[in-house]
Order: C-alpha cells, then structure tokens, then sequence
C-alpha cells in the first residue's frame, strides 16, 4: 500500500503552509469553484439540501419549536396547579400534557438539540468540510421532523400517549388500550432510529474526519464529550427500542412478555427503560456541558486546567452512568442488596461528575474572566446544575428514596438537573456561537435580562416544588385538595414559572428579531482559540476555505497567521478542480491523513427515504398492516437506490494531489475507510439491542420457577441447530467471497456469494421451524414469546444479509466493485459477522440453555 | 522512538479499566439477583454472595492495577510535566497513559464503593 505509506511519512513531519499566498487571480478561481459546488441550492430545491450548515441550522430550529410547545404544557400544567381543586384542564389531559411534556422534553428537545448542535458545529471545530456522511444527517433529520410532528399532533386530537413519559405497563398495556401508547412506542422508535444515525455519524466524524496534526491530546473537549455520548448512545439506545418493540408486540399481537398472567412481568421493562433512560441523561448532559468547557477557557482567556482530567471526567461518567437505572427502581421491591450495588454506583458516579466543574472553576480562577452573556448562562448553570447534582446524591440514597420517591421533591430534583445541566448550557451556547450561523451577535442587553427572567423564574418555579415534595405532594395527579398545606408552594411554582417563561420569551425575541440594520460581527468576536472561530462573517457554505494542519488545542491562540493562510489557501484542498465535495480522512490517534473522501451533494433521496421508512412506522400504530409492509418494501427499494447512486462511486483516478505535497487516494475499503467504521458501529448498537433481548430472556428464567415451562417442549435441538449451522456455513462463504473476490477470481465469488444466499434462507426456515413445529404459541406463555421473538429478531437480520448480498452480486455483474474496489463485500462481511454471532447466540440460548438448565 | 508509533497506540486502553468496572458491576449485579431469586429467597443467606464479590473485587482490582500501572508508565514517560499538550507523538503518548491513569483511579474507587456493599448486607433483603 504505498498511498498509505507515503501519507504516513507525510504525517511525520509537520507540514507548513506555502510560504507564498497563490495569486489573487488563482485565490479567485479557486473560491468560485469551491462556492459553485459547495453552494446551497435555491428555491424549493433549498429542501434537497445536505450540507451540515443548512441541516444543524433546521435541526437546532425544529428542536427549539418543540421545546417552546413542551414549554407550553407545561405552563398549563402549572395553571392547573396553581390553586387547589382546579378544573382548568381534566384529568384526563392533564395526563396527556405530563406524558407529552416530558416526552418531548427528553425525546424531541434534548436528545435532538445535542445532534443539531453537533451537526452544526463539529465539523467547523474539526476543520472537516462536512460530516462524513451528510445525507444519513439529512436523513435523520427529516426522520426526526416526521416523528416529532406526529408525536405532537397527537395532543390536538386528544389521542396522545397518556402513561407518563416512561411509559410503566401494565398501565400503558391493559389500561390505555387506546392509540396513545402506540403512538409512543412506534413514534419514538423511529425517531431512536435516527438518533442512532446521527451517534454513528459523530463518532466516525470525531475519530476519522479530524484536521492533519490534530492529535488526540489536542481535539477540543467539546469532540471528546460528543464521542463520549454518541458511543453511549449505542449502548443506551438499543435496550428502549427492544423494549418499545416488545410492548408494542404485546399490545398489538397479545404476547404476554410484560403481563403476570401469561408469565410476563412488567419489571422487565421498567429494567429496559431505564437501561436507557438514566444513560440518557447524561447523553443529554455531556454535549451541553461541553459547550461550557468551549466557553469556559474562551472568557478566561486562558486554556482549560486540566485538560487530562475533564477527559477523565467524560469518559468516566459515561461508564459509571451505565451503573444507575436500578436507582429509578428502588420501591419495586429488588433484593436490598441490589439496591444497595446502585446506591454505590450512584453516588460514585457524582466523582466524576464534580471533577469537571472543579476544572472549569480552576479555569476560571487561574485566567482573567471576561465579562460576557454566554459567561453570566455558564455560570448560572453551574450553579444550578450543583443543586441538582446534590439532591441526586440525596436520592441515591435508598432510605431517603423512598420516603422522595414519585414525590414532588423528584420534580424539583429532575428539572435542576435539566435544566441546569442542558438548557442553561444551550442558552450560553446559544449566545455563543450565534454569530457562527448568523454572522450577528444576539444583543448583549436582551441577553442579560433573559438571563436574570429565567434564573430567577427558574428557582422560584422549582425550588418550593421540593418542599412540596416533601409535605407529600404525588407526581402526576392533576390536583390537591385545599388543606394537604400546598397552597402557597404551588402558586409561588406557577408565578415562577411565567417569570421563567418570560425569560424564554426575550430569548426567542432575541433570535427572531430582524437585525438587517445590526452590522456584521466582527471575525472571532470572543477571541476564542479553537477552529469554529476561523469562519468569515457571514459564514460561506464551504465550511473551510483550505484545512489546516494542526499544531495546539488552541490553534488560534497559538499558531499565528493562521487565519491568513487558511483563508488565501495556503493549506490543503483550497480548491475543487473537479467539482465535487471533499474533505479530508486522518487517522485515529494522530489525525494522519489518509483519504481525500468525496462527500455527496444535495439530493431529496434522504428525504424521501425519511418519509417512506416513518410510513412504516406511522401506518403501522394505526394497524394498518398492507400499507405499511409496503411503505417499508419503499423504504427498502429507496434505501437501495440511494446506496447504488450515491455510495462508493468509482472514481475518476486513483489517487489525488491534497495541497502541500502530499497526495491521497480517493477509494479506501477496510478499516479504513468511514464506511467499514460505520457499519461496526451500527452493529454495535445492532448487536446491544439483541442483547437486550437475551436479557430479557434470562431475566424470565430468574423469576420463573421451571423455564421452559414444563411441558413445554421448547423447540428442540434439532432444527435449531440445523438452522444455525446453515447460517455458520452462509457467514463462511461470505467472508471466502470477500477472498475470491479480491483475488480475482469471479466464477468463484458468484458461486460462493450465491450458495451463501442459499444456505441463509434455507438456514432462517430450519430456525423458524424449530418453534413452528414443535407448536410453540407465543400468545399463550412468556416463553414461546421470548424464543419467538429470538428467532425472528435472527431471521430479519439474515433477510437484511440476504438483501446485502444480492446488492454485491448486483454491483459485481455491473462492473462497479472489482477486485480493488470492493468496499461492498467488506461492509457486508462485517455485517454478517456480527449476523453469525446473532445466529449463534440465538441457536445457544434457544436449544442449548434448555440443555444445562 | 517506536514505542510512541500510532500503530502501537489504541484508544482501547483508556476504557479497559472502566470496561472492568462495568463486568465487576454486572458480575456482583447478576450474582446477588440469581442467588436471591433462585437459591436463597427472602431473608437467605448472603455468604456466598458475599465471598463471591470479594473474590470479583480483588480480580477486578487486580486488572485495574495492571492498567493503571501501564498507564502510569506511559505518562511519565521521557522527562515532560503535565499538561501534555504539545504537538509531539510523545506528548500524545503521555496524554493517553495520564488518562489511563486517572480512569483506572476512578474505577477503582467505584470498584470499591460498589463492593462496599458486601460488607453491610448480611441477607437478600
């Protein structure tokens, strides 16, 4: 591989920009090429767009709407509960508000507005031209937007979800058998869909896509906590979308997985819900308080202290947090000595927690702090945040638990933590970087009263909630009668909650006010020290006008000229000679360049493929099954055409020359390449959902006295096992197709790729008939339910194999992957990679665990 | 300097002592649940349990130790002070085995707290 080798000697030393700016003719010539192909497009076709700086600026909009519309339930719930025996909103959509209200809050505000503020601003932090895959951004944008606007339109025709944000069965399954919880289940399904899209994107973009130079000591900490929480993502995710799938098995099929009276057990899901949802909260926490550790050192005027020790703190509490969910379960009545583990976890998880606020309070102290509205929303976050954090401390304590526990003290505890931790960072972040998509600042006066309104609205609205709390006032009831002593609390939450709403309302003002009179800000208007302040004002769509090589944590404090030589093109790819989208691919851990990748253009496939895969899903709460098969048999066919067009094209030469003197190839296959990175990731968070399952079916055994229950055949040894082993065998000649295939020999190759099909769909018959023949009734008993839904689980996945493989033999036959090129067979060897382990832990737990047990 | 090659180098390290943290976690989790639910039932005994996560603990304590010390090793290698910041593969070098160093110290303080709770947990419930 001499591309790779020569790129890596071009790492070694560090590459100085031209000595000499091109002419200002060349300048020109190379900035109109860069603009044509980089430019937005107009008029209708503006939709098609796929650039990160048009997609985070929709995303950060549409998540900002739906904050305002969960904002304003909440404003109603607070009317409600202003005075005793109210009767401004029933019961009954007083639940409606609290479910969607939450709902919205974590779902379509919190989990997005992380993805937006990624997609807009890491690849200018990264010095990358884009995202590694804009379109899959466009995807999960538009997946998002359908999602969200069928969640929330839900309320207006009285059929929202109504079992409180977590969702807790048997209330959302016996009890609410009406559209509600469906709408939750399958519309928050493929809304994790694309939220897993967008953690596979941040991850491969934070690792891959990062400027020459830039090492892994010098990304700036804001990468660090996205890579942190996008790779939490995968592991938290996966556990709700097989447990919305299961529920939604349950209420729509009768497969008793969560009901006592065919074996189920409803704790099962409360153990998938917060498998996700407590790793969720810091998923939402690290990102925003990221945007602190930018702002911090910036109005510090000095670099982070601790630079080593805020990475601890990231990567820390990302895995400390996986140790947590139990702590929203400890009246469900587990072994106290279970509870007892979580209490642990829980209240170390507060080290690392508390070590990244000591540093910023270090950065400040050891600089000379600059005075600012994005510095007054830090450090009211701060300051928020570490009440929230202590009440968390109290919680975690069992004892104190139960005594706060589904109390209103939870309340004020939750939103402290929220709002501290996510929102108040959002606003400083919002006021920081504000000019970077605007080319204006936002108004330092509207700012600073938008600070004092919500600060002080804030505490007013949720510090009386934990003495209510306490006097023993419950969650979720819609009411209190005039003499439990709440009286006075409540109506200080809901006068504080207009003052905070007021806020919120200057804020908005703030953003949508026209400022065609205001001039544009200045370049780098905080005089901050990473990358994202490189951006003209207004910014151009290019992101970079030439990538830079990377010397500092602070490149802009540290590397002087930098500014000039980036802009007149004195780094690498100042131009776009043959008119395509570029941006660069380096190493992991020295960010050495090692692709010069082509980056797709705007297209209304992402689109399209959004809305025909949410017709799956949205057809399919309504049960209308026909139309909803066919929306996905779209999505299918539309996901196919847009991998054919518009992934691993051939290109027009091999290799490309980047800028000083160093040269690229421009196909990669393997490890590599983002691709190959991509699909690994997908299939970790794939390979956790399964995972999940099998929990689920080892938790069944745990609580069941005989599982299988007797006389439960159970689906024998015999077709399983023929099933795995046809699969084993398909996996096989997979990977010796990947063989034949880069050496050339095709005869071979089609052959084997063919037989693999073969065996794999004669292998899923073998698995299915395991439980078919030996007449397993999932409706009847958990236990035919959770092989069942093994086995199936396995044979979507091999049919997805199969689709994968049929796409290889299609791409061979049409001269499009040859022996070199063959970034197809790689990817699709990696996926039935982790499909054999699926197949072989399916085929082990169904037939084999019988055995043991 | 082939021991600060890219090629040597792997972010994996940097999560082997957390990823032991979460096994000694789920290990102690799973133990107690299985036990309680299948063998002991309300009020059972807790000594094998108990023996159990000690034995987890000192495993679990171990491999930490081993990764902290390599950490350890790589920070302080060469003669450069905190913060490794420069621009160099050494520094980079040092920087990973800092970070190393300092998750290994956390998990092995959470390794602690959570086995903590052998010590205090007599039976089931």
């Amino acid at each position: 591989m001499s591309e790779h080798r020569e790129a890596h000697e071009a790492g070694k030393r560090d590459a100085q920009p031209l000595a000499e700016a091109p002419p200002k003719e060349v300048q020109r010539a190379q900035e109109e090429r860069l603009l044509k192909i980089w430019e937005t497009p107009g008029g209708w076709r503006y939709w098609s767009s796929v650039n990160n700086s048009d997609i985070g600026v929709w995303y950060t909009a549409t998540a900002f709407v739906f904050f305002l519309f969960a904002g304003v339930l909440a404003l109603l719930m607070r009317i409600q509960l202003a005075v005793p025996d109210n009767d401004f909103l029933s019961a009954e959509v007083y639940n409606q508000a609290f479910t969607v209200h939450g709902s919205v809050m974590m779902f379509l505000f919190a989990i997005p507005i992380f993805e937006a503020i990624a997609v807009l601003l890491l690849p200018q932090m990264l010095g990358a031209r884009d995202l590694p895959f804009p379109r899959l951004s466009a995807f999960g944008f538009w997946c998002y937007l359908l999602g969200g606007i069928f969640l929330c339109g839900a309320i207006f025709f009285d059929a929202a979800p109504r079992g409180g944000w977590f969702m807790y069965p048997p209330l959302t399954s016996k009890y609410q058998t009406d559209i509600g919880a469906d709408i939750w289940l399958l519309g928050f399904s493929f809304i994790e869909v694309a939220a897993i899209a967008a953690a596979v994107e941040m991850i491969v973009g934070t690792l891959k896509c990062r400027p020459p130079g830039m090492r892994i000591n010098l990304i700036p900490l804001y990468a660090w906590y996205v890579l942190v929480a996008a790779s939490m993502m995968l592991f938290a995710f996966p556990p709700l979308i097989t447990g919305s799938m299961l529920l939604e098995i349950e209420r729509a099929f009768g497969w008793p997985f969560f009901d006592p009276a065919g074996g189920g057990d409803p704790l099962l899901w409360q153990h998938l819900f917060w498998l996700f949802g407590h790793p969720e909260v810091y998923v939402v926490f690290l990102p925003s308080v990221a945007l602190i550790a930018m702002i911090v050192p910036t109005f510090s005027r000095t670099p982070i202290v601790g630079y080593g020790w805020v990475v601890l703190s990231a990567v820390g509490t990302g895995f400390l947090s996986f140790g947590l969910w139990v702590h929203h379960m400890f009246t469900t009545g587990l072994p106290g000595i279970s509870l007892g583990l979580f209490s642990a976890a829980s209240q170390a998880v507060a080290i690392p927690t508390g070590v990244q606020i000591f540093c910023f309070i270090a950065t400040l102290a050891a600089g000379r702090v600059v005075r600012s509205v994005p510095m007054l929303f830090a450090l009211g976050s701060l300051m928020i945040f570490v009440l929230g954090g202590l009440t968390g401390v109290m919680v975690a304590l069992v004892p104190f638990d139960f005594q706060a526990h589904d109390s209103f003290f939870i309340v004020g505890h939750l939103h402290y933590v929220m709002i501290g931790g996510v929102i108040f960072p959002m606003l400083a972040g919002l006021y920081y970087f504000y000019p970077l998509f605007d080319g204006k600042k936002l108004s330092d006066r509207l700012g600073k009263i938008a600070f004092w309104l919500t600060f002080i609205g804030f505490n007013i609205t949720f510090m009386p909630m934990h003495l209510a709390g306490l006097r023993g006032m419950p969650r979720r009831v819609f009411t209190y009668p005039a003499d439990a002593g709440l009286n006075t609390l409540n109506l200080i939450s809901t006068v504080g909650a207009f003052i905070l709403a007021a806020g919120i309302a200057v804020v908005v003002w703030d953003v949508i006010r026209l400022k065609q009179k205001q001039p544009y800000s200045e370049m780098n208007p905080w005089g901050a020290g990473t990358l994202e302040w490189l951006q003209e004002m207004p910014g151009k769509p290019w992101g970079m006008r030439s990538i830079p090589e990377i010397d500092s944590c602070y490149p802009l404090w540290d590397q002087p000229n930098l500014q000039r030589d980036v802009d007149e093109g004195r780094f690498y790819l100042p131009d776009a000679e043959e008119g395509l989208r570029e941006t660069l691919v380096t190493s992991v851990i020295d960010a050495v360049p090692q692709q010069c990748a082509r980056l797709p253009g705007s297209s209304f496939i992402p689109m399209i493929a959004a809305f025909s895969l949410g017709g799956f899903f949205i057809l399919g709460t309504y049960h209308w099954w026909w139309p909803a098969v066919s929306s996905l048999l779209l999505a299918v066919a539309v996901f196919c055409y847009w991998l054919w067009t518009g992934t691993a094209r051939t290109p027009e030469k091999d290799e490309k020359y980047v800028g000083l003197g160093l040269t690229l190839p421009i196909y990669v296959s393997g490890p590599a390449s983002i691709s190959w990175w991509s699909v690994f990731i997908t299939m970790l968070a794939d390979l956790t959902a399964f995972i999940s399952l099998v929990f689920g079916y080892f938790f069944f055994w745990t609580i069941h006295d005989d599982f299988p229950p007797q006389p439960s055949p159970g689906p024998g040894v015999f077709w399983p096992t023929l099933g795995g082993g046809m699969l084993l065998a398909a996996w096989a000649l997979t990977v010796f197709a990947r063989r034949w295939n880069r050496s050339g020999n095709s005869a071979a190759f089609y052959t084997g790729l063919l037989t693999s099909i073969v065996l794999a769909a004669a292998g899923s018959a073998a698995l299915v008939a395991g439980p078919w023949l030996t007449g397993l009734d999932p409706k009847s008993h958990v236990y035919p339910a959770t092989v069942w839904v093994l086995v199936l689980w396995t044979v979507c996945h091999v049919a997805v194999g199969i689709i994968m493989q049929l796409y290889c033999l299609a791409r061979k036959l049409a001269g499009q992957m040859t022996a070199r090129r063959d970034v197809e067979i790689v990817n699709v060897t990696l996926y039935w990679h982790f499909t054999a382990l699926t197949a072989g832990i399916t085929v082990a737990v169904i037939a084999g665990f019988p055995l043991v047990d | 300097m082939s021991q600060t090659a890219e090629q040597h180098q792997s972010l994996w390290l940097l999560t082997a002592s957390p990823s032991i943290w979460a096994a000694h976690f789920v290990l102690c989790y799973a133990s107690a649940a299985i036990w309680c639910e299948k063998f002991a039932g309300l009020g059972g005994s807790l000594t094998a349990v108990r023996l159990a996560i000690v034995v987890y603990s000192v495993v679990a304590l171990t491999g930490i130790g081993i990764v902290g010390w390599i950490g350890c090793g790589r920070h302080r290698f060469g003669d450069a002070e905190l913060p490794h910041n420069a621009d160099t593969p050494e520094d980079r070098h040092r920087f990973l085995g800092f970070a190393t160093l300092l998750l290994s110290a956390l998990s092995g303080v959470a390794v602690l707290f959570v086995s903590l709770v052998a010590l205090f947990f007599g039976e089931c419930y």
